[in-house]
């Protein structure tokens, strides 16, 4: 574990170089530990190898921290990840809502039913949320899916669009330009300002894709609205 | 207790201190550019320091008042006019209900703060009344202002509105490199390239917002070894690299999470400053250490508690 002071008012606690899952534990714990714990603790953002915290630095130093993260990871052995319950998101896998699966298709050589069936049958790790509010990147997809992202970045994606980026997939929360390939859409709404929490996804969270129907896919969002 | 939106100028929103405990859902901390003029703006008229507030950019708001109220502007300038009244800064006047006050352009920075006696009122989203422009939501419907809008303020304050000692601002640190302390991945850099930041002189570019800041040098800053970074947290005020080579200030509304390295970090006390840079302006920055950084905070915090005339 390395701690970076990041700036006059952070620190960033590294755990790892590379993305692995008991890296990964150990950053929700920490994480979990002091979002109960610490009212002086003003933000805290995992990544994928990190945790960086933001602090009064009048109410709190750096060295204050180090201490209570050198309590907190000696006590919190334990992973989170067995309680975590698996969320289930209903996603529309069709050309007309996810406007690349066919060019995913092609690249991953993989007929388009087996990339849907196999994007659709892994458990995902939400590693963090970042980018826009909302927006979780999941780990765990199959590596045969893996596909670059697109040369030039859509100037709109519509909310709730499921891409793939690289090894990585996630969902847009709402309508924003984005270069993931799109590969289906859910009907949920991923990301509500008025909400508790306002957020589908926290970190640490498990979720898998369900497969659904175009016509399923238009009656679960006119229950939404 | 209302006004109402004639022109919305360039660029309005409401803002307070900023939603902080969202992070970790991706969620910006928003919130004044320039918190320091916006608590002082507070202060003089004797609301809470963090009461939401307009924060105008390059070009002002004219609005009617449909009540009478007390006001104040501070931050950068600007040629606010009560029909042919020129209305100071940091003066704290009233607005007979039915006037109209007219804000035109900024000058000497970026941002002029509008705060109404009593506090705008908007609803709270995640416990702060700050916009946040890219998620939408927040402020005033989420989004800038616009002709037609009208918005509520509150009846009363805390405390009776005062005065800032004279001379109080001069003070305040204006046209000084702004200081910053080493990044999260400041050894990513060799120490030459590191100390191009340090050295050079940096324009802001156009195409900077809330967001972050672009800045343009005249040679780029590279790093040791082409590396990819796994995307981390982004403190407020990191200055990141791109591939380009040239730095960009993240600052209020920008992403939680990112993948380019962060060479340095704007101290927490010249953050306001930050909220100041106009297109174009010129941009320098000095290294301090976390200590020195620290104290800077505090001493200005204590200004802050003795700005006051008795």
């Amino acid at each position: 574990m390395k701690l970076i002071p990041a700036s006059d008012s952070s620190l960033l606690v590294v755990f790892g170089d590379t993305i692995a899952p008991d890296t990964q534990q150990r950053i929700f714990g920490l994480f979990y530990a002091l979002q109960q714990r610490n009212v002086r603790i003003r933000n805290l953002h995992p990544g994928y190898v990190s945790l960086l915290i933001d602090f009064d630095p009048l109410a709190m130093s750096h060295a204050e921290l180090v201490e209570l993260i050198q309590a907190e990871t000696g006590r919190r052995a334990a992973a989170t990840r067995e309680n975590s319950a698996v969320i289930e998101i209903p996603v529309c896998y069709d050309a007309e809502l996810g406007p690349d699966l066919a060019d995913v298709a092609t690249h991953t050589k993989l007929p388009v039913d087996e990339v849907v069936r196999l994007h659709s049958c892994a458990t995902y790790d939400v590693c963090f949320l970042g980018f826009t509010a909302g927006f979780a990147y999941l780990g765990g997809m199959p590596p045969a899916l893996a596909t670059p992202r697109l040369a030039t970045p859509r100037r709109a994606v519509a909310a709730g669009s499921v891409g793939i980026a690289g090894v990585q997939t996630g969902i847009y929360p709402t309508e924003t330009p984005g270069g993931w390939r799109l590969i289906g859409r859910t009907p949920l709404r991923m990301f509500d300002p008025r909400r508790q929490p306002p957020t589908l996804f926290s970190p640490g969270d498990r979720a898998r894709f369900l497969p659904i129907s175009r016509k399923e896919f238009e009656r679960l969002r006119e229950e939404r609205a | 207790m209302s006004v109402r939106v004639l022109k919305p100028g360039l660029s309005t929103t409401v803002q307070d201190s900023g939603r902080f405990g969202y992070a970790h859902l991706g969620i910006s901390p928003c919130g004044a550019a320039d918190a320091l003029s916006m608590r002082i703006a507070n202060l003089l008229l004797g609301n809470r320091e963090d009461a939401p507030v307009l924060e105008m950019t390059l070009l002002g708001t004219a609005l009617e008042f449909l009540s009478t109220a007390e006001i104040v502007l501070s931050g950068a300038d600007c040629d606010c006019r009560l029909g042919t009244d020129l209305i100071p800064t940091y003066t704290p006047t009233t607005i007979k209900a039915g006037a109209v006050l007219q804000c035109g352009n900024i000058t000497n920075g970026a941002r002029t703060y509008l705060a109404i006696r009593g506090g705008i009122e908007v609803p709270l989203v995640m416990s702060s009344a700050s916009t946040d422009l890219r998620g939408g939501f927040g402020g005033h419907e989420g989004r800038r202002l616009k002709a037609g809008d009208v918005l509520r303020f509150g009846a009363s304050a805390i405390s009776r509105p005062r005065l800032l000692r004279r001379n109080a601002l001069a003070d305040l640190r204006r046209g000084e490199p702004i200081r910053v302390t080493q990044g999260a991945q400041s050894d990513w850099f060799a120490p030459e390239q590191y100390q191009k930041l340090l050295a050079s002189s940096f324009r802001v570019s156009e195409q900077s917002d809330r967001a972050g800041l672009r800045l343009t040098g005249e040679s780029a800053i590279s790093l040791r070894e082409q590396k990819q970074l796994l995307t981390d947290g982004i403190p407020l005020g990191a200055i990141q690299i791109p591939q380009d080579g040239q730095p960009i200030i993240l600052f209020v509304d920008q992403q939680t999470t990112g993948g380019y390295p962060k060479i340095a970090n704007v101290i927490a006390a010249d953050m306001h400053r930050v909220g100041q840079l106009r297109p174009r302006d010129e941009v320098r920055f000095a290294e301090v250490s976390i200590p020195e950084a620290v104290e800077a905070l505090r001493v200005q915090e204590r200004w802050l508690q003795t700005a006051w005339q008795e």
